[in-house]
């Protein structure tokens, strides 16, 4: 090329992909960058509790009793003298591990049901669909109540339990993308040079259909803790001594009163953590598609 | 657009307004209450039933004792026994046979008169095999009743119970049985009104419909009048009872609160005139601010974990001893319930009408950790996980984290603790499906037999696997065939002995009760049974 | 039009049949049954309370059986409280669900509408962010969060509401209507921006506002009902969603509803009780969301073109 074709083509303002370009979008979002420095921070922390943690989460200082925050409790103590501090770092754990894992064990399966359901047309999907649409009329509280409440309450159920409920609206989120997705022509294509239905799913369709599907996932996660802060609320969720922000929140709410500061942290900490969740997930969701309508 | 928001604002102010006023101007329900008449009873949870042969309960118990009356009722502040539909009574030199008079006065509220054959008809149905009653056992002091209830004599006649005429019963019991008066008081041995039960199906059947509001027929100073599942329950005063001018209660209404922590809001807000509890944590402050509202008092109860001595490692009475010394009750006690509860090291509360329960050990981790090594876990090692059960409740939950605690620090050993609801509760307890489980007891009379007779073996209320030939034959034998006190204390001493040895349970409180009462509320005085008769009951309003 | 009508109808058929199906099976499948009690009494007693529940029946027969008196519309004994059947207790905490469930979704529908029209009338201005974030509070913040902070500042502290109760104080309704349709408000706000700001750009306002119609006209009678529409769709969800909500309410304020109800049948294993309960909301909730895709599409001129047809 010519030195000044060269310049020209220098000059000329960069092209760029899809991904860049929703990237930008969402760097200039500065509520959902906040949410997602937030949650690089807390994830870091709540990965290095173990070893910064000043206390044993299930320590008890029996004598000592609830104290408020001072220099040696920075969030003051619970009614067995156990340091908040420690607790709400280990209860994030906890209640973020819940919302990760649920969330996954949602995605793959709404993933993959709902590729599959896209991707098939015609009867199959239809019936799959209409099984999708049974699921999501069942009251999914009541089930999971009295999942948890008859099979006992442990964590790998909860995990089940949540994740079962969650994986609806995805399969039926990727189905509409592999649907519209199944027309063009590059899928035609891959079809025509005698690719097998699982690669195409695997490789084509599912990496375009990425963008609805990690916003909606950012977007559950909240919901998910939400959910179990509901079930340790009621008691069927995490058991004693172990906790989690709900299984805090909710010991803090019949003592809020005589040391508001045990509903306070825990609460703080479960909203914001979930304000980031749900910022960044607006973010993302108008980073990858402006124009989409929302909810 | 502005000038519809403006309108919407101003609308919802006022209607904000509106639904607040009414509350913060008016008088309260306990003050309208003291004004009429109408007692507002925190009652804890919805009773299941009110057929005083079927259920079960502390809540029951509050309003089976307004609905109706048996043959004695007791003093509320000494406990004796005082005239209810026996008028007087005599008994014999040698304590075995009671002879009662009722008194020819006494009504159900459907105008019927109370009779000795409906006694006797109401204790052979509460006692029939067939409608399987759970405290059934009150009844056999009474000659052949334990027979009679398991099937072995089918022939009620052969029961110590015969109707002399219309109006007087005899009751002929098996051995001595001082407290038998105070039995009658329980709701078990009252009476039920024939021609009602019988008109919604057998006498027999549990899921008859006869004990609803609109059905029942009942004999006592109350009668029920509105019954709302979840909301409350209504009784009110019934003209008909024969002692209705002694009554100055006009109504009662039971609360199902459930939570303490709302039931103690509800009584600050005037809702309530008497809570069933008091929160942990509030107790320092009502002591310290509102003394005179603040009951806490000695309460005929044991609070103490059993230990189910048919599963590993709980099978090795080494084992139960290391866990029983690992726990330091006087610092929970102090602590986690305020003072409330008192350590315990037996399972008879200290004080209970003179008898003084055996000591045999303490706080002692050190010993307890050898005893743990002497059973073959040395330092906790190799001991498998336990569960600790206890029933949902906030206290229970509160005691057992701090107990489980103390396990793992001083023995070094994993427990966990799981909650069920009470009648899933009682289910593990049934099937002996726990390792160990939190237990309550409070006494249905004042001895120490209400608290030993537990324990035989296959006891209805043991479920711990104990089971010890000496022990059986103290309690079901010589005991109640003694009739000197002293010589009697000493049989249950040895009995009680021969328990904590290989303790089965493992003791940790006796109880006081905490409740809250306004100061209209007067004629309910503390007593070591948390007993109320509501005849002696009146309110008056607050200056 | 009313062949789409009907061919929902056949739709939800199946759904509840499968509902009433999986929670029979799930139920009966628990461990323990429900007279284990019972078992320190005798095996004589016990015997006879399961052949009065049928349950010594094989379990088909089981299940035959009760979906013949569903049929005629008897949903069994309660097996918690003796006496009493699932209907009378079903019927006893449905009206005060259901007034509980009314309330809020009033207060969510109509606080959730205004802020969001208000909203979108000037996006990306404070009168855009201040309502977008206090609706996003609404969504973070847990009604049994909510609940119990609003009892300490109203119930106790300023002690200008009752702290518990339904219908038994004045003003007892207030409190647990606004948390209940507080967390609605806050999605509603939400989706009905969204719907209007997608709208405002539209031709046909343009047109409107071209002739010279004042913009409160514009926005009355022409914005608000393509704008609003994404929020009658969601009438649907948000009827089982203020349904399981409720659960936490009544629990939080001693309601005695239908909510609280399932939640004590569920620990106290009252099987009758939670299947009753069960089906009954499914089916609602099936008739609500059908109901709700009715006005939807009866309300969208193009949905309903497409039925002329």
């Amino acid at each position: 090329m010519t030195e000044e074709a060269q310049q020209i083509l220098n000059a000329m303002p960069k092209g760029t992909s899809l991904w860049e370009d929703a990237l930008h979008r969402l760097r200039k979002n500065r509520l959902a960058m906040f949410g997602l420095c937030y949650l690089g921070i807390l994830i870091f922390i709540c990965l290095i509790t173990p070893w910064i943690a000043p206390y044993g989460y299930e320590e008890q200082n029996l004598r000592l009793g609830a104290v408020p925050p001072n220099s040696e409790h920075w969030l003051g103590t619970d009614t067995f003298g156990r340091d908040m501090f420690t607790r709400i770092l280990y209860g994030g754990r906890v209640s973020l591990l819940v919302g990760f894992i649920a969330t996954f064990v949602a995605l793959i399966i709404g993933v993959a049901y709902g590729a599959i359901s896209g991707y098939a047309g015609g009867k199959v999907d239809a019936v799959m669909m209409r099984l999708v649409d049974i699921f999501y009329a069942l009251p999914y509280m009541i089930f999971i109540i009295l999942l948890m409440v008859v099979f006992g309450r442990n964590l790998l159920l909860l995990f089940l339990a949540i994740g079962a409920v969650e994986w609806l609206v995805m399969a039926r989120i990727v189905r509409g993308q592999v649907q519209s997705l199944r027309q063009q022509e590059y899928v035609e294509a891959a079809m025509s040079l005698g690719l097998s239905p699982f690669a195409i799913i695997a490789r084509h369709l599912i990496p375009n259909a990425l963008g609805p599907v990690i916003v909606y996932t950012t977007l559950t996660i909240p919901n998910v803790m939400l959910l179990e802060a509901f079930l340790s609320f009621l008691g069927l969720g995490i058991q004693p001594p172990q906790s989690s922000w709900g299984v805090l929140i909710s010991y803090g709410v019949e003592t809020m009163e005589e040391f508001p500061w045990l509903l306070i942290y825990p609460g703080l900490a479960l909203t914001i953590t979930l304000f980031a969740l749900n910022f960044f997930g607006d973010g993302l969701r108008d980073a990858l598609d402006p124009k989409a309508s929302r909810d | 657009m502005m000038s519809f928001k403006t309108r919407f604002i101003a609308l919802s102010m006022i209607l904000l307004l509106a639904a607040c006023g009414g509350d913060s101007g008016g008088e309260t329900r306990v003050e309208v209450g003291n004004r009429e008449g109408v007692f507002h009873f925190g009652n804890h949870s919805e009773p299941q039933g009110l057929d005083p042969h079927i259920v079960t309960g502390v809540p029951e118990h509050h309003i089976l004792t307004a609905l109706f009356e048996g043959l004695v009722t007791k003093n509320p502040e000494t406990l004796e026994p005082e005239p209810g539909v026996a008028e007087s009574w005599d008994i014999s030199e040698d304590g075995m046979t009671y002879t009662f008079h009722l008194r020819n006065n006494a009504k159900w509220s459907n105008g019927d008169p109370v009779t000795a054959e409906d006694f006797r008809w109401s204790w052979q149905r509460a006692i029939s095999p067939l409608l399987g009653s759970e405290y059934s056992y009150m009844y056999y002091p009474i000659e052949n009743a334990e027979a009679y209830n398991l099937g072995r004599e089918p022939d009620f006649s052969k029961v110590g119970v015969s109707v002399l005429d219309d109006y007087t019963v005899q009751v002929k019991l098996h051995s001595p049985t001082p407290y038998f008066l105070q039995l009658l008081d329980h709701y078990s041995m009252y009476p039920v009104h024939r021609a009602t039960v019988e008109k919604f199906g057998s006498a027999t059947d549990r899921l008859s419909q006869w004990a609803r509001e609109g059905n029942i027929v009942t004999n006592g100073a109350f009668a029920l009048t509105e019954w709302q599942i979840n909301s409350h329950l209504r009784v009110e005063k019934s003209p008909l009872y024969w002692d209705a001018d002694k009554v100055k209660l006009n109504a009662i209404v039971f609360y199902p609160t459930e939570n303490l922590v709302t039931e103690e809001r509800m009584f600050r807000d005037g809702q309530l005139h008497r809570t069933e509890e008091i929160p942990l944590e509030k107790i320092k402050a009502y002591q310290a601010e509102q003394p005179e509202i603040t009951h806490i008092a000695p309460w005929i109860g044991s609070y103490f974990y059993m230990l189910n001595t048919t599963r590993e490692p709980l099978t090795d009475v080494r084992v139960r001893k290391a866990l029983a010394m690992a726990v330091d009750r006087a610092l929970i006690a102090d602590t986690v319930t305020q003072g409330v509860y008192r350590a315990s090291t037996a399972l008879v509360p200290p004080g209970t009408v003179g008898y003084t329960p055996p000591h045999l050990f303490d706080y002692d981790p050190e010993r307890a950790r050898q005893l743990l090594a002497e059973a073959g876990y040395p330092d906790g090692q190799g001991f498998p996980p336990i569960d600790i059960l206890y029933n949902t409740h906030e206290d229970h939950r509160k005691i057992a984290v701090a107990i489980q605690q103390m396990f793992m620090q001083n023995l070094n050993i994993q427990v966990n603790l799981v909650n069920q609801e009470w009648k899933v509760y009682l289910d593990s307890h049934n099937n002996m499906n726990y390792d160990i489980s939190r237990r309550g007891w409070i006494g249905d009379y004042v001895d120490p037999y209400t608290f030993l007779s537990m324990y035989i073996t296959d006891g209805g209320n043991n479920k711990t696997g104990f089971s010890n030939a000496r022990y059986d034959e103290i309690v079901l034998k010589a005991a109640p065939a003694e009739l000197d006190r002293d010589k009697r204390y000493a049989l249950y001493h040895e009995a009680e002995t021969i328990l904590l040895e290989n303790m089965p349970i493992l003791p940790i409180f006796t109880y006081q009760y905490k409740h809250l009462f306004t100061t209209s509320v007067k004629g309910m005085p503390d007593n070591i049974m948390g007993y109320y008769n509501y005849k002696y009951v009146y309110l008056e309003p607050e200056a | 039009m009313w062949r789409f009508v009907g061919l929902r109808v056949l739709q939800a058929v199946p759904v509840i049949l499968a509902v009433i199906t999986v929670t029979f099976f799930l139920v009966r499948a628990a461990p323990g049954g429900p007279f284990d009690t019972e078992k320190a009494v005798s095996e004589q007693v016990k015997a006879a309370l399961e052949a009065r529940y049928r349950l010594d029946l094989p379990i088909h027969e089981q299940y035959l059986s009760y979906l013949g008196d569903l049929f005629k519309g008897d949903m069994g004994p309660s097996f918690y409280y003796p006496g009493r059947s699932v209907n009378d207790l079903i019927f006893q905490g449905l009206p005060i669900t259901a007034e509980l469930g009314f309330y809020a979704l009033i207060i969510a529908l109509v606080i959730g509408c205004l802020a969001g029209v208000f909203a979108a009338l000037k996006p990306n201005t404070a009168q855009d962010y201040v309502p977008m974030s206090l609706a996003m509070i609404g969504i973070c913040m847990p009604s049994f969060l909510l609940g119990p902070l609003l009892v300490l500042i109203f119930g106790i502290w300023l002690d200008v509401m009752p702290v518990s109760g339904w219908g038994q104080t004045m003003g007892d309704k207030v409190l647990p209507s606004i948390t209940l349709g507080a967390m609605y408000a806050a999605y509603i706000a939400r989706l009905s921006r969204s719907g209007m700001l997608e709208v405002m750009h539209q031709d046909y306002l343009r047109t409107a506002r071209a002739k010279g119609l004042p913009e409160r006209i514009v926005i009355w009678r022409h914005a608000l009902r393509g704008g609003l529409l994404p929020v009658i769709s969601y009438l649907g969800p948000a009827f089982a969603a203020l349904l399981s909500g409720s659960f936490v309410v009544e629990t939080v304020f001693q309601i005695p509803g239908l909510g609280r109800f399932y939640i004590q049948a569920a620990f106290n294993r009252d099987y009758t009780m939670i299947l009753g309960t069960t089906v009954f909301l499914s089916t609602l909730i099936v008739l609500f969301n059908l109901l709700s895709d009715i006005v939807a599409a009866w309300l969208n001129p193009r949905l309903r073109y497409q039925f002329r047809k």
